[in-house]
C-alpha cells in the first residue's frame, strides 16, 4: 500500500464561562430546568434587541492574544443565516470577515519533540440551544442558546492523531490557565470538529477534506482521525476517490459513518448584523489586556524547575491544571520544602483525589495544612509511614489539622534518645541470640533488635534514630561493629 | 441573472412553497430588483472603506451582570406545542 501522510485541522468551540449570555442578561449555567434561563433576546422574539456582553469580549480578546493571534483595531459581528429548530431566530451572530484574532498559534509537544500549530482565526459568536429526540417529535431547550462560544480554528498544520490530541490538550489548558472557560467535555463547554484529508506522502497538494464530529473526548479526536487515515488510505490505494462529507464518530465501535441525511450545500448569506454597532479595540486597551495575561503552563514549569529545583517531570505534572500549580505554590508558601511539597501532591495527594474522585477545588484537605504534616515527618515529630498511612488518609477525608490528629492518635514518633537507648539495651538483653549472630557476621540479625524495639514504643520510636543507636550501643557496649 | 432555478434556489434557503407558475412569475421581479442594486457597480468604490454598521457607534456593550429571566411558563406561552418545560417540534433527523 502506498504511504499516505494525513493533514488536520481541528475547529474547537469553547463556551465562556461567564456570569451572563452573550447578547441577554440572562445566567450563563449549565444544568438547570429547560428554557428558564431564557428571555425575548435569546428565544429570538420579535424585536428583541442583542447587546454585547463586555465581559466575553474581553476574554475574546485575551484568548486571541494569549494564542499569538494578531489582533485587529476594528471587528464586527455578522448574521449567518440557516434553519434549525434549536435556532430561533434563524440566524446565529457569528463573525465572517473580521474575527477577534488572526494568525495565531500553539505549542504542542509529542514524543520530545516541540512544534508550533498555526491558529487561522479566533472568532466569537453564540451557542445553539439543545435539541433532546423523542419518538416523534424533538424537545427544544434554548437555555443554551446565546452562550457566548469562541470558536478557535487550527490552520491544516496538523499531522498526526496524536498531534491533535497534543493541540487539543495544550489548547484546553491554555483556556484553562486564562480562566476563562470551564473546558468540560461532558457538559459540552469544550466541543471539537476535526477536518482530515489524506495525499501521498511528500506532495503539498492537499486531498479531499472530510469532516468528523460527534467527537466527545480528546481520545475519541484520536480515535476517529486514526480511523480515517486507515479508511481513506484503503480507498486511496485501490484508486477510489474520497467523497467530501461530514461523518460522525461512533465511540461505541469505534468507527466514523457517513452522514445520511442529504448534504446540502451551505450558503449562509454572512451580512453584518444591523443590531450590534462595530468594537474598536485600542492600543492602549490591548496593551493592558497583554500585560495582565497569566504565565503560560510553560513558563510556570520551567519557573518550577529553576525556582524550587524540581524535575521537569514533576514540574509538568504540578503545572498540568493551573488550581494544582497554585495549591502547591501556596503549600510552599505555608512553610513545605518545595521538594517534598511535590513529591506529596504528585503522588499522594493526586492519587487520593484520583480515588476519590475530587477535584483540587473541593479537596477538603488545604496547603497550609499538607505543609504542616509536610513539616511534622521533616522535623522527625511523625514517621513518613504514619503520615502517609494514617495522618493523610484522615486529614484528606475531614480537612482537619495535622496536629491535631497526631496528638488524638498518640501518633508522635519519640526521638528522645535516652528512652531510645533504653528501650535498645532492654531488647539486646531479651534476644542474647542476637548478639552471638551478629559476632558470625550474621548482620541481618539486626533487624530483630529494631522489630523488638518497635514493639515497646509501640511503634512510635524514630527508626531512624533506632538504627543509629543500636549500631552505636553495639558497638560501644559490645565492641560490634555492624555496617551499612 | 435571475432564471426560474435561481427563484426555486431562494424559495428553498427561505423555506417559501412557490408552484411553477410563481417561480416564472417571481424571475421579472428580481431581475429588476438586481439591475437598480447594480447601478452601484457604475461607481468607484476601491478607495471606499466597506461600512459595517449605518450608525457612527463603535463599542455599546453591557456588563456581565444577571438580570430575572422569564419565567418557563411564560417563555412557553406563545409555543403552539410544548412537553416538559420544552418547545416541542417535528422530529429532526440527524
Amino acid at each position: 500500500m502506498p504511504d499516505f501522510a494525513p493533514v488536520i485541522g481541528l475547529e474547537v468551540h469553547v463556551q465562556l464561562n461567564t456570569a451572563t449570555k452573550m447578547f441577554c442578561a440572562c445566567p450563563n449555567r449549565f444544568g438547570d430546568p429547560p428554557n428558564t434561563n431564557v428571555c425575548p433576546v435569546c428565544l429570538g422574539l420579535p424585536g428583541a434587541l442583542p447587546v454585547p456582553n463586555a465581559a466575553a469580549i474581553e476574554a475574546a480578546v485575551k484568548a486571541a492574544l494569549y494564542l499569538n493571534c494578531s489582533v485587529s483595531s476594528f471587528s464586527k459581528f455578522d448574521r449567518k443565516n440557516y434553519f434549525y429548530p434549536d435556532l430561533p431566530k434563524a440566524y446565529q451572530i457569528s463573525q465572517y470577515d473580521l474575527p477577534i484574532g488572526t494568525r495565531g498559534s500553539l505549542e504542542i509537544e509529542v514524543s520530545g519533540t516541540t512544534r508550533r500549530i498555526g491558529i487561522t482565526r479566533i472568532h466569537l459568536e453564540e451557542d445553539a440551544g439543545k435539541l433532546v429526540h423523542a419518538p416523534g417529535a424533538s424537545l427544544v431547550d434554548l437555555n443554551r442558546a446565546g452562550t457566548p462560544l469562541l470558536e478557535i480554528v487550527s490552520a491544516p498544520e496538523i499531522f498526526s492523531p496524536e498531534e491533535a490530541y497534543a493541540y487539543l490538550s495544550s489548547l484546553r489548558l491554555l483556556m484553562l490557565y486564562l480562566g476563562i472557560s470551564n473546558c468540560n467535555m461532558e457538559e459540552g463547554s469544550l466541543r471539537c470538529d476535526a477536518n482530515i484529508s489524506l495525499r501521498p506522502a511528500g506532495s503539498s497538494t492537499l486531498g479531499t477534506k472530510v469532516e468528523i464530529k460527534n467527537l466527545n473526548s480528546f481520545k475519541g479526536v484520536q480515535k476517529a482521525l486514526a480511523f480515517e487515515i486507515k479508511r481513506q488510505s484503503s480507498l486511496l490505494a485501490t484508486g477510489t476517490p474520497i467523497v467530501q462529507e461530514t461523518r460522525l464518530y461512533d465511540a461505541a465501535t469505534d468507527k466514523t459513518l457517513s452522514m445520511r441525511s442529504k448534504e446540502e450545500a451551505h450558503d449562509y448569506r454572512y451580512f453584518p448584523d444591523p443590531d450590534l454597532v462595530p468594537m474598536t479595540f485600542s492600543p492602549e486597551y490591548l496593551a493592558r489586556l497583554r500585560d495582565n495575561l497569566p504565565e503560560t503552563p510553560q513558563h510556570r514549569a520551567q519557573r518550577f524547575v529553576s525556582a524550587f529545583g524540581l524535575s521537569q517531570y514533576d514540574a509538568t505534572v504540578l503545572t498540568s491544571d493551573p488550581a494544582l500549580a497554585s495549591y502547591f505554590e501556596d503549600t510552599i508558601a505555608a512553610g513545605a520544602s518545595p521538594k517534598l511539597a511535590a513529591n506529596w501532591i504528585a503522588n499522594n495527594l493526586l492519587s487520593a483525589l484520583h480515588q476519590t474522585s475530587t477535584s483540587i477545588g473541593a479537596c477538603k484537605i488545604r496547603p497550609p495544612q499538607l505543609a504542616a504534616l509536610i513539616n511534622l515527618v521533616e522535623t522527625g515529630t511523625l514517621s513518613s509511614t504514619s503520615a502517609k498511612t494514617v495522618v493523610f488518609p484522615a486529614v484528606f477525608e475531614k480537612g482537619i489539622d495535622p496536629n491535631a490528629v497526631v496528638a488524638e492518635m498518640g501518633l508522635a514518633q519519640v526521638s528522645d534518645t535516652t528512652q531510645i537507648d533504653q528501650w535498645v539495651v532492654d531488647a539486646i538483653r531479651a534476644n542474647p541470640d542476637v548478639l552471638d549472630s551478629l559476632r558470625k557476621g550474621k548482620v541481618k540479625a539486626v533487624a530483630k533488635l529494631v522489630g523488638s524495639v518497635m514493639q515497646m514504643s509501640r511503634g512510635k520510636a524514630n527508626a531512624a534514630l533506632v538504627s543509629q543507636r543500636i549500631a552505636a550501643i553495639l558497638k560501644d557496649m559490645h565492641g560490634i561493629e555492624i555496617s551499612g | 441573472m435571475i432564471t426560474p432555478e435561481t427563484v426555486a434556489y431562494l424559495a428553498r434557503l427561505a423555506r417559501i412553497e412557490l408552484n411553477e407558475t410563481d417561480l416564472a412569475r417571481f424571475v421579472p421581479p428580481l431581475q429588476e430588483i438586481l439591475a437598480y442594486v447594480a447601478k452601484l457597480n457604475e461607481l468607484d468604490t476601491s478607495q471606499v472603506e466597506p461600512t459595517a454598521h449605518v450608525l457612527p457607534l463603535t463599542n455599546v456593550s453591557r456588563s456581565d451582570d444577571p438580570l430575572p429571566s422569564l419565567s418557563n411558563a411564560a417563555a412557553l406561552q406563545s409555543a403552539p406545542c410544548t412537553d416538559e418545560g420544552c418547545f416541542l417540534v417535528p422530529p429532526v433527523i440527524e
